[in-house]
């Protein structure tokens, strides 16, 4: 799995965000290490669930996880349009303390046309994971890294 | 509880930050059962291209409605958590519509509750989600007497009334 220098991982992720105002609202930001991508969601007061604890609420853990495996397969593949969401496994490990929130994705298989995704949300401590999830994404007939690189070797069989 | 809970109306919503900021409504609340509205907004889109709420706000309403349906159950407030939700996308939402949930807690245990809802935008019986989830009752006791970095499931059933 590589990027495509055609694709650079960074404007994928820039046109990502930009096109996904859920992201801009829980202002989460994405930070990328060559092809690795941490994506952090911030601490603020709308994010609490449970105000007696105080604790996040679980379902913006998920979605937090969620986009982040969306956002890793993306910038993965050289598709133009997201992949869409099966389905995902959210587990609650810790509760999550009102301070920032971290994630990070890994891709388990790409196929052709399936997905599967693992990722883990931290706080202040990376080996202490407060949520996971597993995920299963559609990769459209556009997309797929693995479809394209070996359509793209067909033409040339031609000339 | 469930009396309680009625008599509240919206009041556990509206404690809920969370909820709050997404403008969650409780429509229908029953022995067991939880029905929650989440208005239709543009921030909540997940792709401009086609205008389908993000999945992740699904899973919130999820979430959220799950929970209400466990405290629904419940005979007197008791501190709940999420242990798990296995969630099924089953098609986008319509674009503009803002989406339900209905959750319905199917078992008590001492220590968990087992709960499942869809989610749908026009059409019960058309959903755009379904959802099963677990619950962990007396969350919060055993979060504070063991530290917030401890593994949340753990020894409150010598302590549950149930």
């Amino acid at each position: 799995m590589s990027v495509s220098p055609a694709h650079p991982a960074a404007q994928k992720l820039a046109d990502l965000i930009q096109r996904t105002p859920y992201i801009r609202r829980l202002g989460v930001r994405m930070e990328l290490a060559g092809d690795e991508m941490t994506a952090v969601l911030p601490y603020g007061g709308t994010l609490i669930g449970d105000p007696g604890l105080p604790a996040l609420h679980g379902g913006v853990l998920g979605a937090f996880l969620e986009m982040t495996a969306l956002a890793q397969l993306f910038i993965m593949t050289e598709a133009d349009h997201q992949p869409r969401p099966i389905g995902v496994t959210v587990e609650y490990l810790r509760s999550g303390r009102p301070v920032d929130t971290y994630a990070r994705a890994q891709i388990k298989r790409i196929g052709s046309r399936i997905a599967n995704i693992y990722a883990e949300a931290w706080q202040e401590t990376r080996a202490a994971p407060i949520t996971c999830l597993h995920g299963r994404f559609l990769l459209t007939s556009r997309t797929g890294a693995s479809q394209s690189n070996s359509s793209s070797i067909q033409p040339a069989s031609t000339t | 509880m469930l009396t309680i809970l009625q008599d509240m109306g919206s009041y556990a919503l509206r404690a809920s930050p969370q909820a709050k900021a997404l403008g969650f409504t409780l429509t229908a609340i029953a022995q067991g059962e939880a029905t929650v509205r989440c208005p239709y907004h543009p921030d909540l889109v997940g792709d401009v291209e086609t205008g389908v709420v993000a999945g992740g706000v699904v899973t919130t309403l999820l979430d959220h409605t799950c929970g209400h349906a466990v405290l629904a159950a419940l005979d007197t407030f008791r501190p709940i958590a999420t242990l798990d939700l296995r969630i099924d996308y089953l098609r986008a939402a319509e674009p503009g519509c803002d989406i339900l949930a209905h959750a319905q807690c199917y078992k008590l245990t001492r220590s968990v509750a087992f709960v499942r809802a869809i989610a749908f935008d026009r059409d019960k019986d058309d959903p755009v989600a379904t959802v099963q989830a677990t619950f962990m009752l007396d969350s919060s006791r055993s979060a504070r007497r063991k530290g917030s970095t401890s593994h949340a499931p753990t020894t409150t059933d010598e302590e549950a009334s149930a």
